[in-house]
């Protein structure tokens, strides 16, 4: 065992949750000053790590095995390439600010040692995940960190909707999980190896298989790819699995930035940017993954115009950014998408931290339609909350323009999937200009809305909150300046980085075309931004008009397509009717009780029986064992034939 | 005449501790009441030596009959470490059990120093004097109590009952050599090799095979068990429920493996039967107890059913497993004897009621050795039934394992019915716990060891291996 710095990275969290959960309560105050600490440390040696791999080594070793059983082997190991190092850096980033974020936000709640200890936990558990050299680890931390946003979403549980909330995304992610858990079978049963490096060195031999399902013969390269993404579907809420995301918000608002926004829920992304050489085997695979994504992220924009829940808006940004990943990956420009998810990351969270921030100073209101003006009262929550919504409406120069034109560009010229999902691609741009800044507008311009004790309590947020805030906004503007592309002057540093492990897609596009989709772009964000500065900020008439014209659309809009009416329709109250009606009452009630209550009953009657054996005479006792011994010898004598 | 000595590296293990232990017995009677704890460390000092030593005595002597090789050693180790936990958890426990003697330590050193002879012998008589010395101190020390009857019925039953099982080990024995004319465990199974199998020697082997039953309390020989882990002092017990069986599966693995290595079907037969009937009745047993010690003496029965499937699966993985398995058997058992001695009152299962509200610490201690002792990873105990298992399923036997997976979810109910007590009942009596150092590092050594062996299990089991085999 090769103790390096590397396995630090997820154990100092670790260590943090472990102090934490045992000793926080006896100085409840402070915890955040050990969980703080142990994430530092993670995001110094992540630097290091990056730099390392900036180098270009490539980190590939089992740190020790836990079981090992034939060919099945479970081990601990560490494969530290480009795709992870950027997935470390954005992960300890990110969980260093929210953290930081949290000892303001969190202040005075009193399960403060608790969330702490739960925040690292979810950084261990995420870290474990991407630094993974196998399967079962991602496993792992798969299902780890879906535990801990169950803890999470449903931390203030004493509030029914929370609890539900956290219910729903757990239950919703068995969904996928369950036709992940046999994909990662399926690839031990036809690979024997749940290493990395083995699946890809052998991948080739699944080519040309076909399994047979009720009779349709499926490649097995495809099913495999499919099943490993329902996990991806479930974890990175997208069509139709979408439905927890929103409801997660019910958790306190940093870990809606750093789970639901940020990591977590990029980890279908980075699943199906880690198995590329898989999914690029199947055109099947490739093209269900690129429509769900721009189905979902064309779904979920249009949901997003018109909530008035401020973090449920960004919610369903979320989802239908996370659309545009797996469009990007759909399309074979995993190293895009894997763009999009870094300068996401900054930019979401901060978007989520500026509303956090707003909901404090709000005395945690949540409807933009009772803000208002609150430019004045919390300059840098606004400035910092802005440049995050320039940056995700694609404007030329922060961060989220140069990623989304990747993926724009790259899909342009991936074929005729390709141009259906650029075309869907480039509407969705512009109802997130729209959306967004219709934030914007509703929330920071124009007069209070509230009431005049709200108005009195408006107060800029402490700098524990808007420190991370500032420093977000450094990376919602320059995170996307390591991928600005040739055309724009610069190299594309990200995409050459990472193209080792992703790949990068040809391209035979001309200059020409490639000024056109930019333009395009261009012209449909500022097209949003500025019907949203004419709804909202000039003729504010016009949204309740629309409202009323379009009565049907808007009401199905606002009801987020009756998918939650449809799912409970369908599936939560058949499987409560079967619940309550035939589970409790007659597996459960006969069946199951008996057989729960009849099995100990009957053992203890027959261990009563038996005890009655014991009892405690030494003659008795010779007996037995002389017995046993005569009962030996007969049962031998008489089945072994001399 | 001049006989020349025989070479003595091998034995010096056995040699150290038997000296020692005869100086502590004359030493003793000098020593004040108040400072016989100086006993202990001394005995816990030679017992670390003689595991330092172990790996460097390799060898053969005494003409053949004394063995000094990987397996004995590693089963040394075990015995060892059983004993110095054993001390660990004894200093303050019995002197509030009123049961300080001098002798009390001299004879766990006995009992252990016959158990290392036991592993070592590669013959029929030697194994028996070693088994010997070990039971004449072990029936001592069950009725070291001497004013509690409890504890002189435990000593007379377990004093009669083994002399019964070393008759029929001796008759076994004197058959065996009346048919191969060697008490030599290698001389024999070259005897056998040739193919020759009678019934008489069916006999001799059966009457091996439940004299060795009844050391590691197997069913039906097993009932000597709960009485006398009931009567003998709580530190006892823990020793008892550890190192004796331990010795016992040492003597198994090296009797059948090699001398009966020709009818291996006919032992395996043999004991799948009593591996079945032992889990059966230790799990089904365990489940109505209501004394702690007593559900523990059940449950070391049932442990031993488990233990038995890596015999049974006949190959040196299985034997493998087994070894790993009563070392990690070594320390979750101790770590709950631990417990239990750390209580002012532990004999009772609802003395643990509400234990989590006064003692959160304790508590969770606990939680975590019936964990392990019920299987659940990522604890030590989980990894020990997965190895036997595992065996067992590769050497053919997968309907004993389906068996034995059965009955270890049966086990589940009664451990974590101590679980559940210590959380979810309501306090009934505020616990009284006497926490002292020594008792605190035999817990902390048991708690590192089931997490280590459980979060890293082929990292330790490799280095055990290599340090001793």
């Amino acid at each position: 065992m090769t103790m390096e710095k590397y396995v630090l990275i997820p154990l100092l969290p670790l260590i943090g949750f472990c102090i934490n959960i045992w000793f926080g309560r006896f100085y409840q105050e402070k915890a955040h000053w050990i969980s703080i600490l142990a994430v530092l440390g993670s995001f110094i040696l992540s630097v290091i790590t990056f730099i390392e791999v900036l180098q270009g080594k490539v980190i590939n070793y089992d740190l020790y095995s836990w079981v090992i059983s034939g060919n099945f082997k479970v081990s601990i190991g560490f494969l530290i390439d480009q795709l992870t190092a950027i997935m470390l850096i954005v992960v300890t980033s990110v969980s260093l600010l929210v953290h930081i974020y949290s000892v303001g936000y969190m202040h005075g709640d009193s399960g403060y040692y608790r969330f702490f200890s739960y925040l690292n936990l979810f950084t261990f558990s995420m870290l474990m995940l991407v630094t993974g050299n196998n399967l079962m680890q991602l496993y792992f931390g798969w299902e780890a960190v879906g535990l801990c946003s169950y803890f999470l979403i449903g931390y203030y549980f004493r509030k029914q909707s929370a609890a539900d909330a956290g219910k729903k995304a757990f239950i919703v992610n068995r969904f996928g999980d369950f036709g992940f858990g046999i994909g990662v079978f399926m690839v031990f049963i036809y690979l024997e190896t749940l290493h990395y490096t083995d699946i890809f060195a052998n991948i080739h031999t699944l080519q040309g298989q076909t399994i047979n399902i009720l009779g349709f013969e499926i490649g097995l390269v495809t099913l495999i790819a499919l099943l490993l993404f329902c996990g991806a579907i479930g974890k990175s809420a997208q069509l139709p699995l979408h439905v927890w995301l929103a409801d997660a918000m019910e958790g306190p608002t940093p870990v809606s930035a750093l789970i639901h926004a940020a990591t977590m829920v990029t980890a279908g992304v980075f699943l199906v940017a880690r198995f590329n050489p898989l999914f690029s085997m199947s055109e099947t695979a490739m093209m269900v993954v690129a429509l769900t994504g721009a189905i979902t992220s064309l779904f979920a924009a249009t949901i997003a115009l018109v909530q008035n829940d401020i973090k449920r808006i960004i919610a369903y940004s979320t989802v239908s950014q996370l659309g545009y990943m797996f469009l990007a990956c759909g399309v074979g420009a995993y190293g895009a998408g894997i763009f999009h998810l870094f300068t996401h990351a900054y930019f979401k969270a901060l978007l989520f931290l500026g509303a956090g921030s707003v909901m404090h100073a709000m005395a945690g209101q949540l409807d933009i339609q009772k803000m208002g003006g609150l430019r004045k009262y919390m300059p840098i929550t606004f400035w910092t909350f802005m440049i995050a919504s320039v940056s995700i409406a694609g404007i030329p120069g922060l961060a989220g323009f140069f990623s989304k034109d990747e993926i724009l560009w790259l899909a342009y010229n991936a074929g005729t999937v390709g141009r259906i999902v650029w075309v869907i691609g480039t509407i969705v741009a512009g109802l997130t200009a729209f959306y967004s800044f219709r934030i914007v507008f509703l929330t920071f311009f124009g007069k209070f809305k509230g009431t005049h004790e709200e108005e009195h309590h408006l107060h800029e947020s402490p700098s524990s909150m808007t420190v991370p805030l500032m420093i977000l906004a450094v990376g919602a503007i320059s995170a996307g300046w390591v991928g600005i592309p040739p055309l724009l002057g610069g190299t594309n540093m990200i995409g050459h980085f990472l193209e080792p492990v992703l790949g990068h897609p040809h391209v035979h596009g001309t200059h020409a075309e490639e000024w056109m989709v930019i333009a395009i772009s261009v012209v449909v964000a500022l097209g949003g931004i500025f019907t949203a500065a004419v709804m909202y900020l000039w003729a504010p008439g016009i949204p309740q008009l629309l409202g009323r014209t379009f009565r049907s659309i808007y009401t199905v809009l606002w009801n987020k397509y009756y998918v939650d009416e449809l799912y409970d329709y369908t599936i939560v109250r058949p499987t409560k009717w079967i619940g309550s009606r035939i589970l409790v009452g007659v597996t459960d009630g006969k069946i199951i009780e008996g057989i729960v209550n009849g099995v100990p009953k009957l053992i203890a009657e027959f261990g009563e029986r038996f005890r009655k054996l014991q009892t405690g005479f030494l003659q008795h006792y010779a007996m037995g064992m002389a017995f046993g011994l005569f009962v030996i010898l007969s049962l031998v004598l008489i089945f072994v034939k001399q | 005449m001049n006989i020349p000595l025989p070479d003595l590296t091998p034995i010096i293990p056995e040699i150290i501790m038997s000296i020692v232990t005869c100086a502590l017995l004359t030493v003793e009677v000098f020593v004040k009441d108040k400072t016989k704890d100086f006993l202990g460390i001394i005995c816990i000092g030679t017992a670390l030596a003689v595991m330092y030593m172990i790996p460097m005595s390799q060898g053969v002597t005494f003409g053949g009959m004394f063995i000094s090789d990987g397996y004995s050693s590693y089963f040394k180790f075990i015995f060892l470490i059983s004993l110095i936990l054993t001390i660990l958890i004894s200093f303050k426990f019995i002197q509030r059990e009123d049961a300080e003697f001098g002798e009390y330590y001299s004879l766990l050193m006995f009992a252990t120093a016959g158990m290392m002879i036991m592993a070592s012998s590669a013959d029929l008589i030697l194994l028996y004097l070693g088994l010997e010395l070990m039971a004449l101190s072990t029936y001592i020390l069950a009725g070291i109590k001497r004013h509690d009857t409890r504890s002189n019925e435990a000593a007379l039953k377990y004093f009669l009952l083994g002399a019964f099982s070393s008759a029929i080990l001796l008759f076994g024995i004197s058959l065996t050599y009346g048919l191969t004319t060697s008490t030599n465990i290698y001389q024999i199974a070259e005897h056998l090799k040739q193919g020759e199998t009678s019934i008489t020697l069916l006999i001799a082997m059966i009457m091996i095979i439940c004299a060795f039953a009844f050391k590691i309390a197997s069913a039906p020989f097993h009932m000597w068990a709960p009485d006398v882990y009931q009567g003998a002092p709580t530190s006892v017990t823990a020793f008892f429920s550890v190192g004796p069986k331990a010795a016992g599966f040492a003597v198994i693995g090296r009797v059948f493996f090699i001398a009966f290595e020709s009818l291996q079907m006919d032992w395996t037969a043999i004991l799948i039967g009593l591996a079945i009937l032992t889990m059966a009745v230790g799990n089904i047993l365990a489940i109505v107890q209501t004394n702690m010690k007593r559900m523990l003496a059940y449950s070391s029965i049932a442990h031993a059913g488990y233990a038995l499937l890596g015999i049974i699966a006949g190959t040196t993985e299985g034997l493998n497993a087994v070894m790993t398995y009563l070392l990690i058997y070594a320390f979750m058992n101790m770590g709950a004897f631990a417990i239990v001695i750390l209580l002012e009152k532990g004999e009772n299962i609802k003395d643990y009621n509400g234990l989590s509200k006064s003692h959160p610490l304790v508590a969770a201690m606990m939680l975590v050795f019936m964990f392990s002792l019920t299987g659940i990873p990522p604890t030590a105990g989980f990894i020990g039934k997965f190895n036997i298992f595992m065996a067992a399923i590769n050497a053919g036997y997968t309907w004993v394992v389906v068996v034995a997976v059965c009955f270890s979810a049966i086990s589940a109910y009664y451990y974590m019915r101590i679980v559940m007590n210590m959380f979810m009942k309501p306090m009934e009596a505020e616990a009284k716990i006497y926490p002292n150092p020594a008792n605190g590092a035999a817990l902390l050594i048991s708690l590192l060891m089931v997490f280590i062996i459980g979060i890293m299990p082929s990292v330790v089991i490799g280095y055990t291996f290599q340090m001793f085999m």
